[in-house]
């Protein structure tokens, strides 16, 4: 057990105290919360999960004073404590249990200066639940250029706890706010809101059972109690019957509490806020709007965004690719030109390969990542919402899920968990049933490839470049498939309750490119440790498969193949001096013996194994290897084709793209036609490739189900969908 | 030519409308979803419990004005600016129906 009152005693104790203060920043969506938390922050933030649910809960570690540090939990935005999502679920389970682990010594209130009667909304809940708190008063730039003057001392009197004016953008007074943060607070003498006289016997009886330290605590578990984790299934049927017993209307309720606090911030605010608005002019905000959600204009300055994200990711993201894919090559061409022995081409060709394979992702991954942080930040993403809702709606999605379907376009992972904004059960499930369908920026690598090969670099009609074209239909075709499918399952679920729409439009702001800087981060990082691990791990892994067959199947081909060759063959001087001859010869025997090699490697029987079910499709076995190792991750497909076919291959073959038209089939032409290119390409598209999104899938569904419906409903698209390309195309 | 038959099937199907409710047509309010462009209203109640729950958080309590200051292109959702500090909320139609306007 771990009670603030047992920890902090006093300010000389908590600098010594084995744990440091734990810090909770809570407030509305768009007042500030993310920019505190970077400012107080900085670096030192590590993303991890909330017990049992998921969505992303950020800690950091703020260095109050020279000798003294706080853990800051941030907690998702909010507008009260009555949870309308899972999001806002996880304030409740952790603000509800005093004797937690990770109970907060006390919380941080963000609020916007120029919104204080709505954002004081959830500090006087948050007041009434006995937390010590710090008022943290943000945007208050904004607030004087609005002409509102906040009477601070009086608004301290009248709420009862210390507050902070600061601009949380620009860095100002956050040094006041740690200096406060690191002296000891008091539970707040002020109460806002006191539950009406007919409820107490109700209360009453649920805070004697539970023990609890006040009565509005107690109301909160009459209301929510079967939304509250820690407690016993028993312990609800408890509060289930107490609720019935006293005919308790928690609609009502909650609903008299909302008019009945409101009333009093009325009061409060009457003697603390003056407005002097000297002109009535329209805010900028609004005439920006008038421009970005006109009925013509908004989707076509949406549908440039779009562009220019997709230029950023396939245009400008190539020059750093090809640094570090040249790179890479460079660094392997050194090693295997100075040492030789398995081991080092297992280090070259097994690493190193697979290392490449994850670091050519992050210049594209940045550039994605950045350009949805400075949506996000600008406030457009919430119009963007706005504007997609009536469109998206008769596919059974909402405008909210709009920004998981374009997330998705750079990883399934974090854009299912970010359907958790979604408040309806039906929207949300058939937002995550298609994200993955939205070609994620892990099959960038397969399209690049395999469209370089089979499309001319040329442009089209003057403008576009053909390669370009073929690459948005793939988007496309991902986009629709996606809306199709949601339409599907629109028919068949049914709907488990209504969904809503109403969201704040926050004011149009530069972004803050400190926050934008750390997304990025963050995702680059995420990628590198968690897919990356996976990538490099399947890359060895493949090598050795790909190195070593059963038993001694790989010698008897080779000699085998070997005797053939020589049959008749009989120079003077032996067989290395003909060798030395005939260097043609040479090679191509060498090219033979390494095809053997491989045909007869683990890997290659595997690949046989499956042929027969996707010879329909226009595959061999050595796509087949690449099919199975791309349910790993669908970027692994690279990494196997170019393992696969570098294996006993000249070192100096150069990229993968040589590689591959070099490859012929068994009449001699190149085996990569159109036909089999457009088939795997489309394969791409739909097949449910990657074991992330499906474990993502099953933690955010709690159900084995939707993970399983996902894996059978697109894999069989795929599979029908690139039988007909090749059927049609050969 | 279209337009107009248009016009003669939705036509009954009003009248019917109107003369099979008339309670209804008597105590319809306007809603802020009846607002026109840029026009003000203030708030007098919520009709729907559940929404009203969500409304009241994001700041539609009753007494506060409420004006419409834009339609997403395809006429669904609304922009509603709310009070004197000028936040605006996205809301669907069908959301606003729920939000009475005091006469």
């Amino acid at each position: 057990m771990s009670k603030p009152a047992d920890v902090a005693d006093g300010q000389q104790a908590a600098s010594t105290t084995v744990r440091p203060l734990r810090i909770a920043l809570i407030g509305n969506p768009n007042s500030g919360k993310t920019s505190l938390f970077n400012q107080l922050t900085g670096l030192n933030q590590k993303v991890g999960n909330f017990p049992g649910v998921t969505v992303d809960r950020k800690t950091g570690v703020a260095q109050l004073t020279a000798t003294q540090r706080a853990e800051i939990i941030d907690l998702p935005g909010t507008y009260s404590l009555y949870p309308k999502s899972l999001d806002e679920k996880v304030i409740t389970d952790l603000l509800y249990d005093k004797g937690a682990d990770n109970y907060p010594d006390f919380v941080v209130v963000t609020v916007d200066a120029n919104n204080l009667r709505r954002s004081l909304l959830l500090f006087t809940q948050l007041g009434d639940l006995g937390l010590p708190a710090v008022l943290a008063l943000n945007m208050m730039d904004v607030a004087e250029r609005h002409g509102v003057n906040i009477d601070l001392p009086e608004l301290e009197r009248e709420l009862g706890v210390p507050i902070i004016p600061m601009n949380a953008r620009k860095g100002i007074g956050v040094a006041a706010l740690k200096i406060v943060m690191a002296q000891r607070l008091d539970t707040p003498p002020v109460r806002f809101w006191e539950p009406d006289e007919q409820m107490l016997p109700l209360v009453r009886q649920i805070r004697y059972y539970f023990n609890l330290h006040n009565d509005y605590l107690a109301l909160h578990y009459a209301q929510q109690f079967r939304q509250i984790g820690f407690l016993s299934a028993d312990e609800k049927t408890h509060i289930q019957e107490l609720t019935q017993k006293y005919a308790f209307d928690a609609t009502a309720q909650q609903a008299a509490e909302t008019i009945g606090r409101y009333a009093r911030i009325n009061e409060i605010l009457l003697e603390t806020v003056t407005v002097t608005r000297t002109e009535q002019h329209e805010p900028v905000s609004n005439r920006i709007d008038k421009v970005l959600t006109h009925r013509v204009g908004g989707y076509l300055i949406f549908l440039s965004i779009l562009f220019l994200l997709f230029q950023a990711i396939f245009a400008w993201a190539q020059y750093p690719m090809d640094w570090i894919d040249q790179g890479i090559s460079g660094l392997s061409a050194v090693i295997q030109e100075n040492f030789h022995g398995p081991l080092i081409r297992l280090l070259t060709e097994g690493v190193l390969a697979g290392l490449g394979g994850v670091l050519i992702f992050i210049p594209q991954i940045a550039l994605l990542f950045g350009f949805l942080a400075v949506l996000e930040e600008t406030g457009y993403m919430a119009r963007v919402t706005f504007l997609m809702d009536k469109l998206m709606r008769p596919f059974g999605l909402s405008g909210k899920s709009v920004v998981p379907l374009i997330s998705g376009l750079a990883c399934a992972v974090p854009a299912i968990m970010g359907a958790r904004t979604i408040e309806s059960w039906k929207d949300r499930m058939i937002t995550i049933f298609v994200t993955p369908l939205m070609s994620c920026s892990a099959r960038i690598p397969v399209y690049t490839v395999l469209v370089a090969l089979v499309v001319p670099d040329e442009a089209a009609w003057g403008i576009f470049n053909l390669r370009g074209v073929a690459l948005m239909s793939l988007y496309l075709l991902g986009l629709f498939s996606a809306l199709g499918s949601a339409w599907v399952l629109k028919k068949v679920l049914k709907a488990r309750e209504r969904s809503y729409f109403i969201m704040e439009f926050p004011v149009y702001q530069w972004p803050r490119w400190k926050n934008v800087g750390l997304t990025i981060y963050q995702k680059v990082q995420a990628f590198v440790l968690q897919a990356g691990k996976v990538i490099v791990a399947i890359s060895v892994l493949l090598w050795v498969l790909a190195s070593y067959g059963p038993g001694q199947r790989q010698e008897a081909a080779v000699s085998q193949l070997i005797m053939r060759q020589n049959i008749g063959f009989n120079s003077p001087g032996g067989v290395a001096e003909f060798y030395k001859q005939h260097p043609d010869y040479k090679a191509n025997l060498d090219r033979q013996v390494a095809s053997a090699r491989l045909e007869n490697s683990y890997a290659g029987v595997f690949g046989h194994l499956i042929e027969p079910a996707i010879r329909p499709l226009g595959y061999d076995w050595k796509i087949g290897i690449a099919l199975l190792t791309s349910f790993a991750a669908r970027e692994v497909f690279v990494g196997t084709i170019s393992t696969i076919y570098s294996v006993g291959q000249d070192a100096d073959m150069g990229t993968l793209q040589q590689k591959l038209s070099a490859e012929r089939d068994a009449n001699g032409q190149p085996f990569f036609t159109p036909a089999r290119a457009f088939s795997l390409l489309v394969f791409y598209v739909f097949a449910m490739q990657c074991m992330s999104t499906l474990a993502v899938t099953y933690r955010e569904t709690k159900s084995i189900r939707w993970p399983l419906a996902q894996l059978i409903y697109m894999t069989g698209l795929a599979y029908a969908a690139a039988f007909m390309v090749y059927q049609a195309l050969t | 030519m279209f337009v107009f038959f248009l016009n003669k099937l939705f036509l009954p199907v009003a009248l019917f409308r109107r003369t099979s409710q008339p309670a209804v047509a008597v105590t319809t309010r306007r809603t802020a979803k009846d607002l026109r462009l840029g026009e003000t209203g203030t708030i007098c109640c919520l009709e729907d419990p559940e929404m009203a729950l969500k409304l009241l958080e994001m700041g539609c309590i009753p007494g506060v004005k409420v004006r419409l200051s834009g339609r997403a292109p395809l006429g669904d959702p609304l922009m509603l600016v709310l009070g004197d500090q000028e936040y605006t909320l996205s809301v669907r139609a069908s959301e606003a129906a729920t939000i009475m306007l005091k006469e």
